[in-house]
C-alpha cells in the first residue's frame, strides 16, 4: 500500500505522520511537495498538521489552491483515502472536500495535552479497528480547532453518521456537538484535529493512535468486513 | 489604477472568540456601553484596470473564492480610484 505524506511551507508534522505509517504498518511512503500534480500511484494521501503558508489570511485558505491540492481532490473523487490531521483537517475544510469551517478555540488559547476522544463510528476504513464508542488517548495541538456548521449540516453529518470523533469530558476547543473529527459522505476522507501520529508508541504517551494506521491497512488488504461500505 | 478596499468580518450568528474577549477587555477598562464587539480583517488591493464593472466582478470573485470563507465569513468591498 503506498502512501504519500503532503508537505507544504510550513507543514510540521509531515515527519511523524511518515515515521507512524512506517513504524506501525510499515508501508512504503514518500514526501510529496505541494508542487506535484499526479497523485495516482498513492492509495492513501495525508496531509500533516502544521502552519501551511504561515496560516495566512485563514488556516488552510492558501494550501488548498495549491497543485497538489487540485491533484488530491480528484483521487478522493475516484475513492482513495485521504487523511487530514490538524492544519490537514483544515485544508480539507477549505477546499470543500468536508463540510464546515473552523473558528478560533473558544478560550483564545493554544491547546496543546492529550485529549479523550469518544469514537462514535467504527464502520470506517479510519476506524475499523476500534470499538464503537470506546474512549481513546490521542493529542491535541490546536488555536483553531472550533469545528463550526449550521445546524442542517450538523444534522447530515448525524444522519449519514459522519461524525467519527467527539471529545469525552472537556471540550478543549468550544466545537459544535463537541466534534472532533468528520469524514464525507462516501466515507474515504477523514478530518480530525487530534494527532493519531503522535499516539503510535507507549513512550509518547500512547498508542491509541496505532489503530487508526491499523485500520486503513486492514481495509486496503480488504480484511475490513462491511468497511467498504461505510455505513 | 483601481483601488478595491475589502472588509470581511465573522457572520453575526457565528460565535467571535476574539471579539468576546476584546469586549471584556473593554468593559474591564471601564467602557461598559460595549454592547458587541466583532473582529475583522481589513484588506486594500491595488487592481491594474479601469474598468469598475469588470474590476467589481473579479473582486466578488476573489472575495468569494479565497478572501473570506463564505461558511462563517461576510464581506463587502469598496472601489475607488
Amino acid at each position: 500500500m503506498n502512501f504519500g505524506v503532503l508537505v507544504f511551507p510550513g507543514s510540521n508534522c509531515d515527519i511523524d505522520c511518515y515515521k507512524a505509517v512506517e513504524d506501525t504498518i510499515h508501508q512504503p511512503v514518500d514526501y510529496v511537495w505541494h508542487t506535484e500534480t499526479d497523485l495516482s500511484k498513492y492509495d492513501c494521501l495525508i496531509v500533516p498538521g502544521g502552519f501551511s503558508y504561515g496560516d495566512y489570511l485563514r488556516s488552510g485558505a492558501i494550501a488548498r489552491f495549491a497543485n497538489v491540492m487540485q491533484a488530491l481532490v480528484e483521487e478522493a473523487e475516484k475513492g482513495k483515502l485521504v487523511l487530514g490531521i490538524c492544519n490537514g483537517f483544515q485544508i480539507l475544510l477549505e477546499s470543500g472536500l468536508l463540510p464546515g469551517a473552523m473558528l478560533r478555540n473558544k478560550t483564545l488559547k493554544f491547546r496543546c495535552h492529550p485529549a479523550k476522544l469518544r469514537v462514535v463510528n467504527n464502520r470506517t476504513p479510519f476506524t475499523a479497528a476500534y470499538e464503537e464508542g470506546e474512549v481513546i488517548n490521542i493529542p491535541i495541538a490546536h488555536g483553531e480547532g472550533n469545528y463550526y456548521c449550521d445546524e442542517a449540516t450538523l444534522a447530515e453529518l448525524k444522519a449519514n453518521r459522519q461524525i467519527m470523533f467527539q471529545y469525552e469530558g472537556e471540550n478543549p476547543n468550544g466545537s459544535v456537538a463537541d466534534i472532533a473529527g468528520i469524514c464525507n459522505k462516501r466515507g474515504n476522507v477523514l478530518g480530525m484535529m487530534p494527532h493519531p501520529e503522535r499516539a503510535v508508541d507507549v513512550l509518547l504517551g500512547s498508542e491509541d493512535g496505532r489503530r487508526m494506521f491499523t485500520s486503513i491497512l486492514h481495509f486496503w488488504e480488504g480484511k475490513t468486513d462491511g468497511a467498504a461500505v461505510v455505513r | 489604477m483601481l483601488k478595491a478596499t475589502v472588509y470581511v468580518t465573522i457572520k453575526q450568528n457565528v460565535l467571535d472568540p476574539q471579539g468576546n474577549a476584546v469586549q471584556g477587555a473593554l468593559h474591564s477598562m471601564g467602557f461598559k456601553e460595549v454592547e458587541k464587539v466583532r473582529i475583522g480583517k481589513y484588506m486594500e488591493l491595488s487592481l491594474d484596470t479601469d474598468n469598475r464593472a469588470e474590476a467589481e466582478a473579479r473582486v466578488r470573485d476573489m472575495c468569494e473564492k479565497l478572501l473570506a470563507n463564505t461558511v462563517i465569513e461576510d464581506y463587502r468591498f469598496e472601489l475607488e480610484g
